[in-house]
């Protein structure tokens, strides 16, 4: 598994683990941190001194609202440095503004939980947590200077006796990695879980929006399956049984009957109508996409494109069912427009899961120029990858290639174990 | 083997597995119009293969999507009986031309005496016949469209072949005669003959070898 933060690279292998660059960066952040904290307590106290001169005039008053405005700034700069030590990003838990302007911007902002646990961490970095970093800080500075200094500054001691204690020193500082990139990983985590976003953070109204939509979609899938079933069950059965009956009418014929030519035509039109209601079928609710899961189903979308296309979709197991749809739906309209659109010779299908996230490319050795704003089958993509949290990206300059991106994130459990890939009983 | 060597055009007994009934019955119908005996006419998985134990039919027609789960119980229930008896007959009908369920089953073993058709084929009544007992014959039975796919999705000596040939190539795999595939193509005896000696050279088969080539080359792109 890859390592993705402070805390996991204490897991690594001691010789891995000393090779990484996180003690490193666990030592930057740390020292940041020190420094950090120390400014906050210094502008805090100027904040509060000029607040307590000034309180006889208004403007005193200001000086308090910066002191607690103090934490939004705190923690903008804390979200970026804790990526020293933790590869996932820090969201920003706050609101847009809805106007520009000061005041606006002032209104939202203490509105907002969010911006009291910002001051809450800032005033624990400045009181306590950059005391220990800078305790964990000076005593790794402490004992490299002590131990490896050793042969400068112990002149009445032998120098056998000074190098051997510079020697020391090596076996020392390694072992101190660890106590330095365990702090930096929970103080770190500890920033992580006051500084996140909350489901409260996030407006109420976006919430329910997001959630209407998600229903949405669970009710299409839901009424796709049941469509495929009935069109299954239905039309396409009563196509088939006509076109036997079709067959056999005309077995009973004598061949220069005049009615012969009417029932070839009348035969003709069921094995259209039967072509037709399979077309649909599959662009409603692909049959393999149920059966066998994505790469199957990357496959039989490739076997219809025009052109020679290399795939490459391994997953470990099947996907939940709405990735699986949009994912799969990726994969057609992409194909679809390298056909229409790329004049492309070649084209590749990516797909794998990487850090719990799905991420699916399509290439091609097209024309390029591709544009999502242009054509309506591009921004369809768009909104159903959105749909599910994903990200879509599109480089395409013209003159090509074309490489289309998408990631969608995989909800942790969310893996459907089979009984077996291939489906076959055992 | 039980009657696996029989070319014969009727007295077949036959299983037939599917769910919708009108179906069914047509199917059964145009079997019994040819002179075939339909043993049992069932509409599920768990039905056909009991069917099967009870009364050793000559060969088995079913559907790939079937009850209880409507998925690919059918299909399913094709594999376990090939693999309980590699030499009974079956003929899989279905209604998907994506080429991952014909690939199963042709993967699952010997395909001889295996085929996998649309449903739509059932129409033309004495091609359907006609592929029963090519399947009843111990050979290989696949539908031109899937065949179509599969060839889409193949890469390496089969990109050698013309547009032509693959076409040649799919027509053959379906059980046709030199001369059936001319008839279907609109092009002489003597052309086909051309066509097909031109692929099965791309395809590494040389003349010499046996006279099973044009079954090899089949074979050689539906196995993957």
């Amino acid at each position: 598994m890859p390592v993705r933060n402070a805390l996991e690279a204490l897991t690594l292998r001691p010789t891995e683990f000393l090779r990484s660059a996180w003690p490193w960066r666990s030592l930057v952040y740390l020292s940041g941190g020190a420094f950090l904290g120390f400014a906050t307590l210094l502008a805090v106290i100027a904040l509060i001194l000029v607040g307590a001169v000034l309180s006889i005039v208004v403007i005193g008053l200001a000086a308090y609202v910066a002191t607690i405005l103090c934490g939004v700034v705190v923690a903008r700069m804390e979200r970026r440095r804790v990526r020293l030590v933790d590869l996932e990003e820090l969201p920003d838990p706050h609101r847009p503004v809805p106007r520009p302007g000061m005041r606006a911007w002032l209104a939202t902002r203490l509105r907002e939980q969010a911006t009291w646990r910002e001051l809450g961490y800032a005033t624990l970095s400045a009181s306590l947590l950059c005391w220990m970093d800078t305790l964990v800080v000076g005593g790794v500075f402490y004992e490299v200077l002590t131990t490896f200094g050793a042969p400068f500054y112990m002149n009445d001691e032998p120098m056998t006796s000074r190098l051997a204690l510079a020697a020391v020193g090596v076996p020392l500082t390694l072992v101190l990695a660890w106590p330095v990139t365990a702090w930096a990983g929970a103080r770190a985590a500890m920033a992580r879980a006051i500084l996140a976003p909350r489901a409260h953070d996030a407006d109420e109204k976006l919430i329910e929006v997001t959630r209407s939509r998600a229903r949405l979609v669970d009710a299409f899938e839901v009424e796709r399956r049941r469509i495929e079933r009935d069109l299954h069950d239905g039309a396409q059965q009563r196509m088939v049984a006509m076109n036997i009956q079709l067959g056999m009418a005309r077995l009973e014929l004598p061949p220069d009957s005049p009615a012969m030519s009417y029932l070839v035509e009348a035969q003709k039109l069921a094995k259209q109508a039967l072509t037709e209601i399979r077309e649909l079928i599959r662009g409603v609710h692909p049959k393999v996409l149920t059966d066998r899961g994505l790469a199957a189903a990357a496959g039989e979308v490739a076997s219809t494109v025009p052109l020679p296309v290399d795939l490459n979709v391994s997953l470990p197991d099947r996907l939940p069912p709405a990735l699986e749809i949009t994912a799969y739906f990726v994969i057609a309209e992409a194909l679809a427009n390298v056909t229409k659109h790329s004049g492309a010779t070649r084209a590749s299908v990516f797909g794998r899961v990487d850090q719990g996230r799905l991420i699916v490319e399509v290439r091609d050795d097209g024309r390029g120029g591709a544009d999502p704003a242009a054509g309506s089958g591009l921004l369809g993509l768009v909104d159903r990858v959105s749909v599910v949290d994903g990200t879509v990206a599109i480089a395409s300059p013209p003159g090509g290639p074309t490489a289309l991106r998408v990631e969608i994130p995989v909800p942790a459990g969310a893996w459907r174990t089979t009984v077996s890939s291939s489906g076959r009983p055992r | 083997m039980s009657n696996g060597g029989v070319m014969s055009n009727g007295g077949l007994r036959v299983v037939i597995a599917e769910d919708g009934v009108i179906v069914r019955e047509g199917v059964a119908g145009i079997l019994r119009h040819f002179g075939h005996e339909v043993v049992a006419a069932v509409g599920n998985a768990e039905e056909l293969i009991e069917a099967v134990a009870e009364h050793q039919p000559d060969v088995v027609v079913t559907d790939v999507r079937m009850p209880p789960g409507l998925s690919d119980e059918g299909l399913q229930a094709a594999l376990t009986l090939r693999a309980a008896n590699p030499q009974l007959p079956v003929l899989v009908l279905s209604q998907y031309v994506e080429q991952t369920y014909a690939r199963e089953l042709l993967d699952s073993g010997p395909s001889s005496g295996l085929g996998y058709l649309l449903k739509d084929r059932v129409g033309e009544v004495t091609e359907f016949v006609d592929a029963l007992n090519a399947v009843v014959a111990g050979r290989t039975i696949v539908d031109a469209e899937v065949v179509r796919q599969l060839l889409a999705r193949r890469q390496g000596p089969l990109d050698r072949l013309s547009a032509r040939e693959r076409e040649v190539l799919g027509l053959m795999a379906e059980g046709r005669s030199n001369a059936a595939i001319a008839r279907e193509l609109v092009v002489t005896d003597a052309a086909v003959a051309k066509h097909i000696n031109s692929l099965l050279t791309k395809l590494d088969l040389p003349p010499d070898a046996d006279d099973h080539r044009r079954v090899r080359a089949v074979l050689a792109y539906l196995r993957g």
